[in-house]
């Protein structure tokens, strides 16, 4: 199958301090791929680079067919990248519904005027959108907290509601910063559930990452392994799980 | 008993035309954490270009609506000279560089319209009436009147529309509302248009009451402390803000002046200002600042 997503010898770094080394890999179009690595080995820098939050050093990102070497998020979002964070970074005070639709807000086309005035093509837009944003609620079991303002909800629900709101717009990579960061074994396991559902319904091609490996090694096809900035390991679930560098980040090698 | 009620009243009246005036920072700071010193002479330039216009024989509707359309043009261009190329910036950087749009404002107002002072006649008098024993004039109420509809309109325009959505979303986290691909430069120059909008509306009035001139600008003074006791981010806050400042001050005008000799009303907003920060630092309906660290 064709990469979807393709990394060339990225390298990131903050005031001297190197993030991202030269770091290379792809992600093939429809297949969930597991970020994993120790604190601070680059896994989030990563991810904000693929979407624009930061601007890499060098190196370039090749995305579904389109070369660049830095981007903006909101041209990321266009190009079909959609993505949540670990802290979630929900619209707080707007409820579930409205963040959901918010997610849908850069594919209207209806004019400013037609949208203050709630005339022409807002009609049409606002229907099909609410249509969108409630499947999208259903499909994530939210429709009991569809109206609920976001910061009154607990964090596991939070989680996602940011996952609907990166969804509802049908990106073709989603991006997810720790879906499952603070959650219990059940949420973790529902939560690992919904992701391979979308996955499989919608086809989207899925970057995660998690620090759970019992987790990871269940729900990704593909792993890459990150210690210090640098790929440590790139393969299948099995071919990662056994090799002696992984176990070295991970563990710590015997002196 | 009577009297003091006269005077709570006229300060409240006052109130809400300082909260108008304040709307319009809290419009812009909400959108884009930007505390726009420019404001006032927003206001100034309003006023200005809509009674340049109505002196050169152009009927109210017809001014009103070329100046509004002007307004809409300082905000494309506002957005396109100066917040761009800031983008990302500190806050406090795009708050001097507002601080120099607000002398770039005002001379060139000044520069191809003059620096007369100008009659303003909205046509509705300011005539003490008398409304069950209590004298409120004309003017306040229908002021009052036009506030409240500018207030409920943008709750609506917030609250109800696609568009309303997108600002609230920008105002509760930028990043992610760029994420999503919401377009903040657009987000922007809607934001700037709209408080250049309300600054129409407050040109009008203020105009009306005390004749347009240069001295319009300086408003953004008074609109200070209304938003440091409302609070930075909220619209009500705003007007809430107002109500306070506007009869605080005129209360303490009539009881508090006989004893240190008169000109409270200079001063009075400000200490109450400085009693909220020590007290209040977000103001009434504010948001306290929570930082990850």
């Amino acid at each position: 199958m064709a990469a979807l997503l393709e990394l060339h010898d990225v390298s990131l770094s903050f005031r001297g301090v190197t993030a991202i080394d030269a770091l290379s890999f792809s992600v093939e179009q429809g297949s969930i791929c597991a970020l994993i690595g120790p604190n601070g080995a680059g896994k989030s820098s990563l991810l904000n680079v693929i979407n624009g939050v930061y601007r890499a050093d060098s190196g370039d990102i090749v995305f579904d067919g389109v070369r660049f070497e830095a981007i903006r998020p909101g041209k990321a979002a266009r190009l079909g990248i959609g993505r949540t964070f670990q802290h979630n970074a929900l619209f707080r005070r707007l409820s579930v519904r409205e963040n959901v639709l918010a997610g849908l807000s850069r594919l209207g086309q209806a004019s400013f005027i037609e949208t203050i005035f709630r005339v022409g093509r807002d009609a049409a837009e606002r229907r099909t959108f609410a249509a969108r944003a409630d499947r999208v609620i259903a499909f994530l079991g939210l429709e009991a907290h569809r109206d609920r303002i976001v910061s009154t909800l607990p964090y596991g629900v939070q989680k996602r509601v940011d996952l609907a709101r990166a969804l509802v717009s049908e990106p073709k990579l989603l991006l997810l910063d720790e879906p499952m960061a603070g959650m219990n074994q059940d949420e973790k396991a529902e939560m690992s559930r919904i992701i391979s559902e979308v996955n499989r319904t919608f086809g989207t091609t899925i970057v995660l990452i998690e620090h759970d490996v019992g987790i990871v090694l269940g729900l990704a096809r593909h792993i890459v392994v990150l210690d210090y900035g640098r790929k440590v390991a790139d393969g299948a679930p099995d071919q990662v799980r056994d090799d002696p560098e992984v176990i070295a980040a991970y563990l710590g090698t015997v002196h | 008993m009577a009297f003091f009620l006269e005077t709570l009243i006229a300060g409240l009246f006052a109130g809400l035309m300082y909260g108008l005036v304040a709307i319009g920072f809290v419009l812009i700071y909400k959108a884009s954490g930007v505390f726009n010193f420019a404001q006032g002479a927003m206001v100034f330039l309003a006023a200005l270009v809509f009674v340049s216009l109505v002196e050169r024989g152009i009927p109210f509707w017809g001014a009103f609506a070329l100046t509004a359309l002007l307004m809409a043009i300082v905000a494309v261009a506002v957005e396109a000279l100066v917040l761009r190329p800031l983008r990302n910036r500190d806050p406090l950087t795009l708050f001097m560089a507002t601080l120099g749009l607000s002398f770039v404002i005002d001379g060139t107002a000044q520069f191809f319209l003059g620096t007369d002072v100008h009659m303003l006649d909205l046509g509705i008098d300011d005539i003490a009436q008398d409304y069950g024993g209590i004298l409120v004039s004309r003017f306040d109420i229908v002021a009052s009147l036009i506030v409240i509809a500018l207030v409920a309109v943008l709750a609506a325009v917030f609250s109800k529309t696609r568009m309303g959505i997108s600002l609230r979303a920008v105002a509760d986290d930028t990043l992610a509302a760029q994420s999503i691909g919401i377009r903040l430069p657009v987000i922007w120059r809607i934001v700037w248009s709209v408080a250049g909008f309300v600054a129409l509306v407050a040109g009008l009035l203020w105009g009306a009451r005390q004749g347009v001139q240069f001295s319009l600008s300086l408003v953004t003074l008074k609109a200070l402390p209304v938003l440091i006791i409302g609070g930075f981010s909220s619209i009500p806050g705003a007007i809430v803000g107002g109500l306070i400042v506007g009869a605080s001050e005129a209360l303490a005008d009539i009881y508090l002046g006989p004893i240190v000799n008169g000109s409270v009303s200079t001063w009075f907003a400000y200490i109450l200002a400085v009693a909220f920060l020590l007290i209040r630092p977000a103001g009434l309906f504010g948001d306290r600042e929570i930082e990850r660290v």
